[in-house]
């Protein structure tokens, strides 16, 4: 009897350690991108590791920007079945370092030199305790005017320098019957769009003190004022339909040729290029007046799990691959974002890309590339949700003043921190 | 299942037969067997997680629980927000929609279920056929009702386009955007839903009432209206019961139906309070807050159902 149980365990052990020298050759990813362009996007990342050998398993859950992926990341990672990485946006990734249940890619990143290549605003969210736990895959940047070019020509408008100018232009898109802003009113759209406000009414280097250090002198400042001011301003612009609308409707009026301009992230490429319109000729992409040679960016990252041994061989040929030269461009290509390392090629990418890898770079070099709070770069999300809220008050009504909205959005940061 | 078997080998019927085949003792604790595994089920599932959740509102969770008691701060913050109310914080929103939207819901679904259910009992023909057209849209999902009806009261594309296109130009109905009335269009969304099931509920109580009662009460020279009104609507009190419970819960659980119907409402004015208990455990990660929600969310319940309950099922003579 005890012989027959030893001979098990031994069996059994050697059969653990056989399993053990075999890698795993597959790659177990979760993420959110189900979208037609976005689902291509990463498609290039598949081929990519499927020429090298590694099978991947998607773990894709659809909706809610992410919510529902990261309600379904919390599940997996408190079972202690990690996948090999997930698509992740900023504190997320500090938060589960935090919790020690992230890798290692610090040698990966040695060898590929990441820390020179990749934007120290960006390292910030994909290095924790000095070590590399994230991948970013691109940069996105939210300071961006959309202009349908063939209302642009019709009202005889020019690029807006200015906040004044900007007003000018709106005024006379709307003389000329035209909704001169299109808007979605939800939360995160208005708070997107008031982070471009800021950095315009306030410059960078209030942008940086105000939204990513969160000093409450500036946040209670006069500056802060007259940016609530500004963003009730251009919300006269918007059609009184706007509250509740998607931010892919907002841009399909612009598209139609219904409303002039959008401010939104580059994101919003990705639908003028579904709907085959070229930037130039169709559509022009701007800087939001007064906000040129800063960027206010979010990126996607992938976060690296602490998976077994056996399978870190495939973790390391995804990091690799995910900020390979070559797939930065190709990705970024088809989902309208700039790669997330400033030393690639861009021969590929469209006018708007070009000029967004430059102001990327300049940004980066001159130290003005801040982290969007509405879109969770500049603070962790407790403020950055309660900072949406007042914002959206704001928008809908709810705060009648710009002195209000400004007690209202010390207090709430204050309370979240 | 050791004490069960216990139990019976020392009860004085068993003392009597002394040999109480293994059988008649399985049969015996046959049906504790059987309904062991769902009780365990439950005792961890909903009473062992209404327990962590009232655990976890005492700590300082963030995004992952923590397991150190750090004192009532989530509630003392919803107490500060309770009072909150201009500008309204999004808990005194909640609370207030919670209490608009719930009362409107279940008094308008029970008097539109019990009017509908009357007037299809007068024995009328087709009403085979028209039974199941009320009582379809439970056969949606909230999901379901809520993009539809978001899209039928969406002012550009739904009704008021609509009329607008047929020339009635003037007509405004844009309550879906406002922040002041976005929650009666949730009110208005889920009685649609809800009022068919509850008359059907309503139907077979009034099908089951003895016909003879009414008849004598006819005769006693009774109006159609004092007959429903002393006669038929007392008889169907158990009916109003159960379909209080049902329009409770579904009141109190409704969150997806905000979600698909509004997004949230412009400025968040349409939340409630499953909102707000989902946004701050899972979006804000202020797990604390979101699980102190909950747990004030079940406190509420208690406080109206088991009073109802009691005074309901204590009157039945048995």
């Amino acid at each position: 009897m005890l012989r027959k149980l030893l001979i098990g365990t031994a069996l059994g052990s050697g059969l653990a350690f056989a399993a053990h020298a075999q890698d795993v050759k597959e790659v177990e990813m979760l993420h959110w991108w189900t979208s037609g362009g976005e689902a291509a996007a990463l498609n290039v990342l598949k081929e990519d590791l499927a020429k090298q050998g590694f099978a991947w398993k998607d773990v894709p859950v659809a909706g809610g920007g992410g919510d529902a992926a990261m309600t379904a990341l919390k599940a997996m990672v408190a079972a202690g079945n990690y996948p090999t990485a997930s698509q992740m946006l900023g504190y997320t990734v500090l938060d589960y370092a935090a919790a020690g249940v992230m890798g290692d890619l610090t040698e990966t990143a040695v060898k590929e030199g990441w820390d020179k290549s990749v934007p120290a605003a960006l390292q910030k969210f994909s290095v924790y305790d000095g070590k590399w736990v994230a991948a970013p895959v691109n940069v996105h940047s939210v300071n961006w005017l959309w202009i349908n070019k063939a209302v642009m020509d019709k009202i005889g408008g020019t690029e807006p320098k200015t906040f004044d100018e900007f007003i000018a232009l709106l005024d006379k898109a709307k003389a000329a019957g035209v909704i001169p802003l299109a808007l979605g009113g939800q939360n995160w759209q208005e708070a997107t769009m008031f982070d471009s406000v800021v950095l315009s009414t306030g410059g960078p280097e209030f942008y940086k003190k105000a939204f990513n250090d969160l000093d409450e002198e500036q946040l209670k400042s006069d500056t802060m004022k007259k940016s609530f001011d500004h963003l009730a301003k251009l919300v006269t612009y918007v059609d009184p339909n706007f509250s509740g609308r998607d931010w892919n409707l907002a841009t399909a009026m612009v598209i139609k040729g219904d409303a002039l301009v959008q401010v939104m992230g580059d994101w919003a490429k990705g639908e003028f290029n579904a709907a085959r319109k070229t930037p130039g000729t169709d559509f022009l992409c701007y800087r939001f007046p007064g906000t040129d040679g800063s960027v206010v960016y979010n990126s996607d990252m992938f976060g690296m799990f602490d998976v077994p041994e056996d399978r870190k061989a495939a973790q390391v040929a995804l990091a690799t691959a995910t900020l390979s030269k070559s797939f930065q461009s190709a990705f970024n290509v088809v989902k309208g974002s700039v790669p997330a390392r400033t030393d690639v090629p861009d021969t590929d990418f469209d006018a708007c890309g070009k000029k967004g890898m430059a102001d990327l770079k300049a940004a980066n070099e001159g130290g003005t590339l801040f982290g969007s709070l509405a879109q969770g770069y500049g603070a962790p999300p407790a403020v950055a949700n309660a900072y949406k809220d007042v914002v959206s008050k704001f928008v809908h009504g709810q705060i009648k003043t710009s002195d209000e909205a400004v007690t209202q959005l010390v207090n709430a940061i204050e309370d979240a921190k | 299942m050791t004490t069960v078997a216990t139990q019976i080998k020392l009860t004085p019927e068993h003392n009597a037969r002394p040999r109480a085949s293994v059988r008649s003792r399985l049969q015996d604790a046959l049906p504790k067997i059987v309904l062991a595994p769902s009780f365990a089920i439950t005792i961890v599932f909903v009473y062992g997680f209404i327990l962590w959740t009232v655990y976890l509102s005492f700590t300082n969770s963030k995004t992952f629980p923590s397991y150190a008691i750090s004192g009532p701060r989530a509630y003392q913050r919803l107490w500060r927000w309770t009072f909150e109310s201009d500008p309204p914080s999004s808990w005194y929103t909640s609370i207030t929609n919670m209490g608009i939207f719930g009362f409107l819901y279940i008094f308008i679904c029970l008097a539109l279920g019990l009017f509908l259910a009357i007037l299809l009992d007068q024995k009328i023909r087709g009403e085979g056929m028209l039974r199941p057209i009320y009582l379809y849209p439970m056969a949606l999902s909230f999901i379901v009702t809520g993009v539809a009806w978001k899209w039928f009261l969406d002012p550009g594309l739904g009704l008021e386009q609509t009329l607008h296109q047929w020339g009635w130009t003037s007509f405004h109905f844009d309550w879906i955007k406002n922040k002041d009335f976005v929650i009666y269009t949730v009110v208005i969304a889920g009685v649609w839903q809800a009022s068919g099931f509850i008359m059907a509920m309503f139907l077979a109580g009034l099908r089951g009432i003895d016909g003879e009662i009414m008849k004598a009460a006819q005769i006693d020279g009774a109006t159609t209206f004092q007959l429903y009104r002393r006669i038929v609507i007392p008889l169907l009190r158990p009916v109003f019961l159960s379909a209080f419970i049902v329009l409770a819960h579904l009141a109190i659980k409704s969150y997806d139906l905000v979600v698909a119907l509004t997004s949230g409402g412009p400025g968040g004015s349409a939340w409630l309070p499953s909102n707000f208990m989902y946004e701050y455990t899972f979006k804000r990660n202020e797990m604390a807050v979101g699980s102190a929600s909950a747990v004030i969310m079940l406190m509420t319940i208690t406080a109206i159902i088991v009073p109802y309950l009691y005074s309901e099922l204590r009157e039945r003579p048995r």
